[in-house]
Order: structure tokens, then sequence, then C-alpha cells
């Protein structure tokens, strides 16, 4: 894994890959209407990233997404998640309890906090996973220098 | 035969699992894991679960991409041949045929296949959509019936991927 | 006799585990073992001539499959990654100490 891929590989990867994170997104936001959910969500988002440290090098993709990026944007999602979680015994009795109102099925804004939690959800299992990815490719880099 | 699909899926999964474990080049039996990867997410769309289809190819492409940085770590591209020892692999094959034996006795007492018990399940499926407003009954289980568990997995997750961060801290040694 | 079959698979990933010397090979049993509990579990939930468990408006009442083991096994997938991640990282570290990824070279447990 020397310098990234050859010229089609990166320009090809640079149009297609927010294309991935729009996609990933769609499937966080409607996780309560159809197939889908936090968790496939997170693992796609997650996949964009890589799909740019791949193509681009880890030394030139290094300066861009950093690795206190992703660890950061884990943090942020399990907040979220607990945070929802303790909401409910402040409104109501007990922990995760339901307190956004349900409205009417099949709408986009519906289902009391699930979204939300879908939101946390795919927030930490994306930037956990590419976490860890960086982490494997970055033990490499600092262990044999400049290529290998 | 009323699954002739599944039936050929699955003998697709035991022949790529036999490549797998055989080939000499660890880059063939790192494709080959794919081949079963992608026949699992097919076998799981043929039993109506396209939330699981979907998390089962985007995780196979990334454990592929994990598996291959880890076989070009090291020099060795090819498995390690010792020398055959006929006791331990006689004994092995021995001790996994009588596992077999007492599994097909075991396994005769499931409910028929296509039929499942569905005890607690129906209450789930009947006051989903009632109590919790979700159209997806799988999200309404994971995120409102059972949203410990979720929170167990989201702990996995974290401890998992700080112990993967503790055991490669080299930096701090080498930019000395 | 499709429960045996998937009891098969995970026997295959069994038997890699045991018998194999490439720690590499044997992550590979381990990858395999953990594909056959995931069938196993869906098809425990399987009911013949139902849809998925999805509500679409103006239906009656449908017959669904059972979601709960779905519901088991998205965070089953989920984990079986990052403890891969795990695993491999281990190997790594393994390697970088013993320059092979033998195991029958490995045995010395230096503190």
């Amino acid at each position: 894994m020397k310098n990234g891929m050859t010229l089609i590989v990166r320009v090809i990867a640079r149009f297609v890959s927010p294309m991935i994170m729009v996609f990933g997104i769609y499937i966080i936001l409607h996780g309560h209407l159809s197939p889908g959910g936090g968790f496939p969500g997170g693992v796609i988002i997650a996949s964009a990233f890589v799909l740019i440290t791949l193509s681009f090098g880890k030394e030139i993709a290094y300066q861009k997404l950093k690795e206190s990026t992703a660890s950061a944007m884990e943090s942020v999602g399990a907040l979220i998640f607990l945070i929802l979680a303790t909401l409910g015994i402040v409104f109501g009795g007990w922990f995760f309890l339901n307190f956004l109102p349900k409205g009417e099925p099949l709408r986009l804004i519906s289902a009391g906090f699930i979204p939300l939690c879908n939101i946390g959800i795919g927030l930490k299992v994306g930037g956990g996973i590419f976490a860890v990815f960086l982490t494997l490719i970055l033990f490499r880099l600092l262990e044999k220098g400049e290529g290998d | 035969m009323p699954e002739i699909e599944l039936y050929l899926l699955i003998t697709l999964m035991i022949v790529g699992a036999l490549v797998a474990v055989h080939t000499r080049y660890l880059i063939s039996a790192v494709i080959s894991l794919a081949v079963v990867g992608m026949a699992l997410a097919v076998a799981f769309l043929y039993m109506q679960a396209p939330d699981i289809a979907i998390t089962q190819i985007v995780v196979e492409v990334l454990a592929l991409v994990i598996l291959i940085i880890a076989v070009s770590i090291g020099k060795e591209v090819v498995d390690i041949k010792g020398k055959r020892e006929t006791l331990t692999i006689g004994v092995t094959a021995l001790f996994v045929v009588i596992f077999a034996l007492f599994a097909y006795r075991a396994l005769a007492d499931l409910p028929p296949f296509g039929s499942p018990l569905m005890t607690v399940s129906q209450h789930y499926v009947e006051e989903g959509l009632k109590q919790t407003g979700s159209a997806n009954l799988v999200t309404s289980i994971l995120l409102d019936f059972r949203a410990y568990d979720t929170l167990g997995e989201a702990t996995i997750l974290f401890t998992a991927i700080l112990g993967a961060f503790a055991v490669l801290r080299k930096i701090g040694r080498k930019a000395k | 006799m499709l429960f045996f079959l998937c009891f098969a698979l995970f026997l295959i990933g069994l038997y890699c585990v045991l018998i194999k010397k490439n720690l590499l090979k044997i992550v590979m049993g381990i990858i395999i073992m953990e594909y056959s509990v995931n069938l196993f579990l869906i098809m425990v939930g399987y009911k013949a001539g139902a849809v998925a468990p999805i509500v679409t408006e103006g239906a009656g009442k449908v017959n669904f499959v059972d979601p709960l083991p779905q519901a088991l096994v998205i965070t089953a997938i989920v984990i079986g990654i990052a403890t891969l991640a795990l695993i491999v990282a281990l190997c790594m570290r393994v390697y970088d100490r013993y320059k092979t990824f033998d195991i029958t070279k490995i045995r010395r447990l230096r503190g």
C-alpha cells in the first residue's frame, strides 16, 4: 500500500464517496420505516471514509481524516444514546422510557425517540469502526517509516 | 422439494468453507471467505430478513479489508506445512464425527423448519405498531422493547475498540 | 436436514481452528463459525409462507416471520467485526515480536 492507487481510482473515489455517505445517512434516518437502522447505516458511513483512505494513500488521507475526529464521533454518539436513556427517568418513570409523542405511523417524524437513538447508534458504530481501521493501518506506517 | 434454493445456498457455503480451509495461498482463502459471506447474504434475503442482509453485506466488505491488511503484513503468502502429524488429525476427525452424531440426535428435537413456536414474539408482532409507533418491527424491538441489549452492544463495541488501541500503542517509542 | 447442514458448516470452522498451524487460518476458522451461528439463529425463526416484519399501510392481518432472532443477529454481526479487529491487532503484535505466524514456534511467554 504505497501512495494510493492510480488516477482513475482516485477520481472515481472522490466522486462516489459523498454519495455513499448520503446513502448511509438515509438508511440511519429511515430506520423506523424501512429495513436498516443505526447499525448498517453506521457501517456504511465508516466504509465511505475507508474508501477515501484506501485510494489516496495513508499519508495524504491522514491529514484530512484524523484519528481524533473518529474518536470524537464515537464518543458523541455514545453520549447522545445515554442522555436519551436518562431523560426517560426525568420525564416519566423508568430508564429508556419513550417520552416523545408517537405521532401517526409511517411518517418520518414518528415513533418517539427512535430516530434520535438511531442517529446516536449510527455515529457510534461509524466512528468506532473507522477508528479501529485507522489504528490497524497506522501501526504499519509508524513502524516501517516511509512506505514499505 | 420445497426449499431447494436454501439447500443449494448452504451447499455453496460448505464448498466455499472447505476451499478456504484447505487452500495453500492465503489470498485465495480470503476470497473464498468472501464467497461464503455473499451466499449467506442471499440466504438471509431468501428467509425474509432484509435488515440482516444489508448488515451482512456491508460488514463482510469491511471484514475482507481487515483480513487483507492482516495477510499483507507477513512475508509468507503460503500456508505453513510442518510434519504431517497423523495421530492429531485422526483424533480430531474422530472427535468431530462423534460431535456430529450427538448433534444429529439433539437437532431432531427442535420444532420443524418453517414453523417456529413464537411464544414471546406474538406479543411483539401484535403490539409493536400500537405501543411504539414504528413500522419496522425489528427496530422497535431493538430500541424500545429490548433497549438494554443495545446498550450492552454499544459497551462491547467501545471495549473491543479500546482493546485494539491499547494493544497497538507504539507511538511515543519510535519518535525519539 | 437443513439444521444439520448448518451445523456441518460450524464443524468445518471448528476443524480449521483445531488443525491448522498458521495463525491467520485459525482466524478464518473463527469467522466461519460466526457465520454458521448467525445462519442457524435466522433459520430457527423462519415461518414458511410469511413476509418480512415491516408493516405497510392498508394491510390487514399479515403473517410475519419471527422478528426477535433478527434483532439478536444484527447486534451479533456488528460485534463480530469489532472482535475481528481486536484479534487482528493481537496477531500484528505477535508477528512484531516473533517474526512468524507459525504457532509451533510461538512458545516462549516473555513478560
